[in-house]
């Protein structure tokens, strides 16, 4: 793999940009593969990724229907956090931020992750409580996350309204200082170059249309649009489609997909120094590199694959903003767009072993999957090549519903009394 | 400084009104009519901003949405600041302060533009290959930097001073869209009486008509036809931005930014939110730029703009002009420009053998025309100064001296609501462009949006379009007319590595940007799109997306139709985020809920805590007291004395009917039936999967009317459940639910005194212990008020919950506290309703449950009515894997070994507190206050096999030190039960 | 914001209206197996495509009914009232 750096930067700038190498091989299937990732996400390359430098495969393929990373991972507010509340999750998401922290200098790409910080806001009573449940177990965890008061919370972000007169004041937040956001199509990017070095085949424009089983019910291979392909290891990472292509393996899964929208404003100077999150209020803004203002707003409440919201969803989430941070309401809306994400009942991921021998599945991260992307990889190319889940993805089974062993963050913050 | 530039007559300013106004605090004048850009112009100010990368010197290139490069902040002060408005688009008024952007200490002399300098080094997609290392120095070091050269503009630095108002409205036929086509589509629509909406982003109805005197006549009398129709309303000003599903169309209408919202008063602007049968896009076309090097200078337009501010504003955009062409459109604009007494030093056009109707007319004005030619290079920095011209093909070139380039690529329709709308887009090789296809909602399209080149044309599309779209019959296909133009970077001969022809202006993406991303395997357009950043600038690739195409079609072999567009989203033009916001401000964010006895807590002091929508009174200080020292107050009251409590925001459901019962034991675990008329129970609901999703009393008021309380935040959820499973699961039985929350204000009085404080405000019932036991409900009068009196404690003493009509809430709460002023009656909040309940081991669902807990869990096994074939969640209770479990987190009590000590909510508790991070974590706190009956802490916590832990030690650890808890039984407070009849 | 004909009423904006999940899921017998019951709780077809599903018209006549929705375009096929057999 030709290596980047300033140096070569500067070499190309000498001599007309013509000895940069393609980033990744536009590759034709061939007939079987050792392994194959259905998905051209950051999870799917990554997956494929991980599986070759780690446990060594060398014949993999990773089939996209469309364009790498145009799924969810081109799509999302690019937000990194990992202070979950549930032993199983931080585990899981602590160890993806570890991952985010090398990944750079790993793939020999740039993916700007930026530890900008996350606040999260709290605005009554029961949100302190939720919060501070958090930081507690967070730390005992080892993973950083501080409680700060209104005044604190507006000094780590200056454009913040704590003042009075808000529907929902702020009344603290809680500050992940390792948090914060990542440049998602350089994740794809980064990964597809990556995996292409160590021979993995990235397939574009290949479409899954049936998955094949031999006679004792395990994989043999998929049907696309470009032709039979066989393989005995299958792993489904595809975001927002699990359902259909688990159907096409005749199983039925525990998730629903919702369209969720996000927006950019126009670029402006730097004015916002960190990622700020309000759940009870459904908002979430940071400024990218660019200078928009990068704005996530809920999921729409019913099932949809149009990968498009609704306008009073996304007007919604700017009643929230315009009332945080009254300086933006004159800031204008640039785009907006929508995608797809799988929920599950307990909104917790899944990333396993299926009943069928030689298909595995990663699905069902809902709004929150860019921020797991390496370590979500790294995890499921475990569980592929072992045939068993590594010791921190084995509480995210497909068993847990029917077992009852729920690791449902959302519920932890639901309000009643 | 005086206009300069202006014209001596035409155009359709008032030239009756100047206008004063700065640009970079410099005093300038123009007309009313004219655009900033226009005036700017006029004032032969080209120079007007600079590029987001390389920050080079740009100027007007458009006169309208789609301008790249004239981007300014306007606004009179930082209330009013917006930044990065197309100088197009911004109406001029008195006083307007604009001032540019993206420039550091000026406009003319910017730092930034080093990068411009260094351009070598900052190919496409640059920062991907460089800035990781050392560890950490991206975030430290190269971002903030890189940072600071992005963006454009800058946030406002106050909030905004302005309203915004939305509106809903309904149509047979909406026109998007004024120009010819969509003015003769909306009066052809109105003649059959349709109730039609049309918009158009500009102040004036007319579209491209407005930059041809010819043609004014023929406006006039259309706009006149449309004033006299009733059943037509009108939108100038009015974009629209988006197309929602079931033919749903956002506009946004601008109220006063063309007035410098001189009034905060009125509505900035109005959302319109509008259903319509049928749309009709009249949205126009839009030039394209050619790319040729350099062809980014302050002075380089597109020929129709240059036309436009000869003919609408009349401003002369220069002295000298080229003009560079692949389409007959552009010797309109020179003929235009040459009668207006610029000079036309030459006219060179792609083309071979070109012919058209401006063609001939520019050879009849004796305009020089070169054909096959190009332009391979030109000069200036500020401003252009002089073009090099060649044959196609041929090295030798000519230097031609010039202030003004005209350039014309040919015309894009504007398909982006249609394609927004899911339709399916066309590729017409004739016009090497895109245009409407098969709709996927009811719109259709019409005039240059349709790929209408000429006026004719436009007109009868219009027409037909309005007939079509009124269910009548179209006579005719409307014959295409137009021409194609060019796509892509010209032909110059030049050494591709040493020269910029730049494709997106703003995002100074570059045809070499472009093959540069190809050549690394971008292929996908959306790709090509996402690595160079073109297209992604705030006019989203208006004027440089089929450029880009044409250039990926070209070095890839490929047809553009077979590489497809990027997807268009909405906005169309950024719209603030004011307008989606609307009226949400302050308390008009959310609606806020107050008990009817909200009002009375307010005037005694209390403090309020945001409970779901509703305000609850939190605690009620006295004097100088912290709410620590008001709750210990609030609590020895009650527990010595009486306390009163607002409960109204519990909710409450009727469940009528002769199945109550039955309906009741099938949601509820409870059982039901045996519950005689007049007593209570308290009930537990679950989920289908079995954890507690809500909890409250129930009183049975007749065989076949029980009165159901749920929690404050839970009320709607569990009608909806409860609606749900009547509606669809349990359709056999006979029950009506009513929700009732608001219909009663719920007054509890809590304490020993409790009975002797409303004993004598109670009329036909007895309250006596004997007649009326714990857990009881008796319908009577409370202080003359018809009321339901539940005996029921959530506080361990003896209590009542008188409920009455929510009108006069507030006159028997008074009547109780004014009959309770004998007893020491003290009102408190919910701080202390939590201290009381959790010194009882009442739990509360939301704080001890998380959505994850069983009856069990929480230690309500005995209330689950084991003998009733099912309820909803009982067959998940029994699922074998949940059953089985025995590290479940149960409910405990917790007393710290420093009784001083109080635990905070949310703390978790291990075995061993020395242990390494990660610890193992059993259980957390869930609730923990001071218990002034108790003089020490209590707290409660769900633990892992809790139950069978009673009696031994856990440590809680906390940032520098642990705390040692003992785990107890959750009941801390008279555990028998003694207190519960005072 | 989609525009949802209830049975009932006639075309309404969808936010007149709460949202039922997947329509035709039958509520598992108390005497199902934990596979047959897990499967009730959890799983559902997600069908990309034409997918039956319930919504309630809350904020109007108050009912339950079934629709038929294209998800892919968003565009109702038929709506039905409970108990009814679809078209």
């Amino acid at each position: 793999m030709q290596k980047f750096s300033a140096f070569a930067l500067a070499k190309e700038a000498l001599s007309g940009q013509k000895g940069w190498d393609r980033q990744w091989r536009d590759a034709a299937p061939k007939p079987a593969y050792e392994a194959i990732i259905v998905g051209g996400g950051g999870h799917g390359l990554g997956t494929a990724y991980y599986l070759a430098k780690k446990h060594g495969l060398r014949n993999i393929a990773v089939l996209e229907k469309g364009w790498i990373g145009g799924g969810n991972t081109g799509r999302n507010t690019t937000i990194i956090r990992s202070n979950y509340l549930f032993d199983e999750s931080a585990a899981l998401y602590d160890h993806a931020v570890k991952l985010w922290e090398g990944l750079s200098a790993d793939l020999n790409y740039n993916v700007m992750f930026s530890q900008r910080g996350v606040l999260m806001l709290s605005h009554n009573v029961h949100d302190e409580q939720v919060f501070k449940r958090h930081v507690h177990a967070n730390r005992l965890n080892g993973v950083d996350n501080e409680w700060l008061s209104p005044e604190q919370a507006k000094s780590f972000c200056p454009p913040l309204n704590i003042g009075p007169g808000m529907r929902h004041a702020v009344t603290g937040a809680a500050l992940q200082r390792r948090a914060g956001t990542a440049r998602h199509d350089a994740v794809a990017w980064g990964y597809a170059r990556a995996a292409d070095a160590l021979g993995v085949d990235i397939i574009q424009n290949c479409e899954v249309t049936g998955i094949d089983r031999d006679a004792s019910g395990r994989i043999s291979g998929v049907q696309t649009s470009r032709g039979a392909i066989a393989t005995r290891r299958l792993g489904i990472v595809a975001a927002g489609n699990t359902s259909v292509l688990m159907a096409m393996a005749g199983q039925r899964m525990p998730l629903e997909s919702y369209p969720l929208q996000a927006l950019v404003s126009e670029p402006i100077k730097p004015i916002f120094p960190c990622v700020v999150m309000s759940n009870t209020i459904h908002a979430y803004i940071s400024q990218s590199d660019k200078g928009e203002l990068v704005i996530g707003a809920g999921t729409d409440a019913y099932i949809s694959y149009s990968q498009r919201g609704a306008l009073h969803i996304s007007s919604h989430t700017l009643e929230a903003i315009c009332e945080l941070f009254p300086m933006f309401r004159r800031m204008r809306m640039l785009r907006n767009w929508g995608g797809i994400v799988d929920v599950t009942p307990d909104r917790s991921p899944i990333i396993a072993r299926t009943d069928v021998p030689g298909l595995y599945v990663n699905c069902g991260w809902g709004t929150g999957g860019f921020k797991a992307t390496p370590g979500s990889a790294d995890l499921f190319a475990y569980t592929m090549a072992k045939d068993e889940p590594h010791r921190i993805n084995a509480p995210f089974n497909l068993e847990r519903f029917g077992a009852g062993r729920l690791i449902d963050e959302a519920a932890a913050a639901a309000v009643a009394h | 400084m005086t206009q300069t530039y202006r014209l001596a007559t035409g155009g359709l300013i008032d030239r009756s009104r100047t206008v004063p106004f700065t640009f970079d605090g410099k005093a300038m004048t123009g007309h009313a009519g004219d655009t900033l850009a226009s005036a700017l112009l006029a004032n032969g100010v080209h120079l007007v901003g600079r590029s987001f990368k390389y920050h080079r010197p740009r100027g007007i290139v458009s006169a309208g949405a789609e301008e790249p490069n004239a981007l300014v902040g306007v606004g009179r002060d930082e209330g009013h600041y917006t930044p990065n408005l197309r100088a197009t688009q911004v109406e001029l008024y008195h006083g307007l302060r604009a001032e540019s952007q993206n420039r550091m200490p000026s406009l003319e002399r910017d730092v930034g533009s080093i990068t411009d300098r260094l351009w070598r080094f900052f190919p496409a997609g640059f920062y991907y290959k460089t800035f990781m290392w050392p560890k950490g120095a991206w975030t430290k070091f190269f971002e903030p930097r890189i940072r600071a050269i992005a963006g454009l503009g800058r946030s406002p630095a106050a909030p905004d001073a302005a309203r915004y108002a939305q509106i809903y409205a309904h149509c047979d036929v909406l026109v998007i869209g004024a120009g010819p086509a969509g003015l003769s589509a909306a009066l052809t629509a109105a003649e059959t009486g349709a109730r039609v909406i049309i918009c158009d982003e500009q102040a004036q109805f007319g579209g491209a008509l407005l930059a041809e005197p010819g043609k004014s006549a023929w406006l006039a009398e259309q706009r006149a036809r449309l004033a006299g129709f009733a059943n037509i309303t009108m939108l100038p000003r009015t974009i629209a931005f988006g197309y929602f599903p079931h033919n749903m169309i956002g506009l946004a209408q601008d109220l006063t930014d063309h007035q410098g919202e001189a009034s905060d008063d009125a509505p900035r602007g109005r959302l319109w939110q509008v259903r319509a049968r049928q749309v009709i896009t009249a949205t126009g076309a839009i030039e394209r730029p050619l790319v040729f090097p350099d062809n980014d200078r302050p002075g380089i337009m597109l020929a129709d703009a240059a036309r436009t501010y000869v003919e609408r504003y009349a401003v002369k955009p220069g002295n000298r002009a080229v003009v560079f062409t692949a389409h007959d459109d552009a010797y309109r604009a020179a003929v235009s420009l040459h009668r207006a007494g610029v000079a036309i030093a030459a006219i060179v056009d792609l083309r071979e053998s070109p012919a058209g109707p401006g063609l001939d007319a520019a050879r009849t004005a004796g305009l020089p025309v070169r054909t096959h030619a190009t332009i391979i290079g030109t000069e200036g920095n500020l401003r252009v100064a002089a073009v090099s011209v060649a044959t196609i093909g041929e090295t030798k070139s000519e230097r031609i001296a010039c202030d003004l380039v005209l350039m014309s690529g040919g015309f894009t329709p504007s398909v982006h609501l249609f394609s927004q709308s899911r339709g399916k887009l066309a590729f017409d090789p004739a016009l090497d462009a895109f245009i409407p296809g098969t709709p996927a909602e009811p719109t259709i399209a019409a005039g240059a949006a349709a790929g209408c080149q000429s006026l004719e044309a436009a007109i009868a599309s219009g027409r037909a379009a309005g007939l079509s779209a009124t269910g009548q019959a179209v006579a005719a296909p409307v014959a295409e007319t137009g021409a194609a133009g060019f796509l892509g970077e010209v032909p110059h001969g030049r050494d591709p590595a040493s020269v910029r022809a730049f494709v997106d202006f703003q995002n100074d993406v570059t045809a070499k940007d472009i093959t540069l991303a190809l050549s690394e395997g971008f292929r996908s357009i959306e790709h090509v799109k996402r690595y160079t950043t073109t297209g992604m600038a705030t006019d989203q690739g208006k004027t440089s997306n089929m450029n880009a195409l044409g250039i990926v079609s070209k070095s890839l072999g490929v047809a553009i139709p077979s590489i497809g567009t990027t997807t268009f989203r909405m906005p169309y033009t950024p719209i603030p985020f004011g307008y989606f916001a609307g009226y949400a401000r302050g308390e008009l964010v959310e609606p806020v809920r107050e008990t009817p006895i909200h009002a009375w807590a307010a005037e005694h002091g209390a403090v309020f805590e945001d409970v779901s929508l509703w305000k609850r009174a939190r605690y009620f200080p006295r004097g100088a007291e912290t709410m620590h020292d008001a709750v210990a107050r609030e609590c020895a009251a009650v527990r010595a004395g009486v306390g009163l409590f607002d409960a109204s925001t519990l909710g409450k459901i009727e469940i009528t009917g002769p199945d109550a019962a039955e309906f009741l034991n099938r949601m509820y675990v409870n059982a039901w039936t045996k519950l005689k008329p007049g007593r209570l129970r308290y009930g537990i609901l679950l989920r289908e999967d079995g954890f507690i999703i809500d909890d409250g009393v129930v009183g049975r008021i007749a065989d076949d009317r029980f009165h159901v309380t749920t929690t404050t935040g839970g009320a709607a959820r569990v009608l909806n459940m409860m609606e749900d499973y009547l509606q669809t699961e349990f359709t056999d039985l006979k029950v009506w639910l009513t929700s009732t929350t608001e219909q009663y204000a719920v007054i509890a009085v809590q304490g020993p005194r409790a009975r002797a404080v409303i004993a004598p405000l109670v009329e036909d019932a007895d309250i006596s212990a004997a007649a009326m036991p714990h857990m009881s409900v008796v319908e009577c009068r409370v202080a003359g008020v018809p009321a339901r009196l539940f005996r029921v404690s959530f506080t361990g003493e003896l209590g009542f919950e008188i409920n009455v009509p929510a009108d006069y809430g507030r006159a028997v709460w008074e009547a109780v506290a004014q009959a309770g002023q004998a007893h020491g009656i003290v009102p408190y909040g919910t701080e202390t309703m939590h201290v009381l309940r959790a010194e009882k081991g009442y739990i509360i669902v939301g704080q001890e449950t998380d959505g994850t807990a069983t009856p069990d869990d929480v230690g309500l096994t005995w209330a689950i009515g084991k003998a009733k074939p099912d309820f909803v969640g009982k067959r998940a209770l029994a699922r074998t894997a949940l059953a089985s479990q025995t590290d479940r987190k149960q409910l405990v009590g917790l007393l710290t070994a420093d009784p001083a000590e109080v635990l905070e909510e949310g703390a978790h508790l291990v075995a061993d507190p020395a242990q390494a991070v990660p610890m193992t974590m059993l259980g957390h706190v869930t609730s923990s206050y001071w218990s002034a009956a108790l003089n020490r802490s209590i707290a409660l916590a769900m633990v892992r096999n809790g139950r069978a832990r009673i009696g031994q030690t856990l440590h809680v650890p906390l940032p520098g030190r642990s705390v040692a808890v003992t785990l107890t039984d959750p009941v801390f407070y008279d555990p028998e039960g003694a207190r519960l009849d005072g | 914001m989609l525009l949802i004909p209830c049975p009932y009423c006639g075309e309404r904006p969808e936010i007149e209206f709460s949202y039922g999940g997947e329509a035709h899921v039958v509520r598992a017998p108390a005497n199902a197996t934990d596979a047959e019951w897990t499967a009730f709780l959890y799983q559902r077809s997600n069908a990309r495509g034409s997918y039956a599903e319930r919504w309630r018209h809350a904020h109007g006549c108050g009912r339950f009914f079934n629709a038929r929705r294209n998800t892919v375009t968003d565009f109702f096929e038929q709506t039905y009232k409970i108990g009814e057999v679809p078209a």
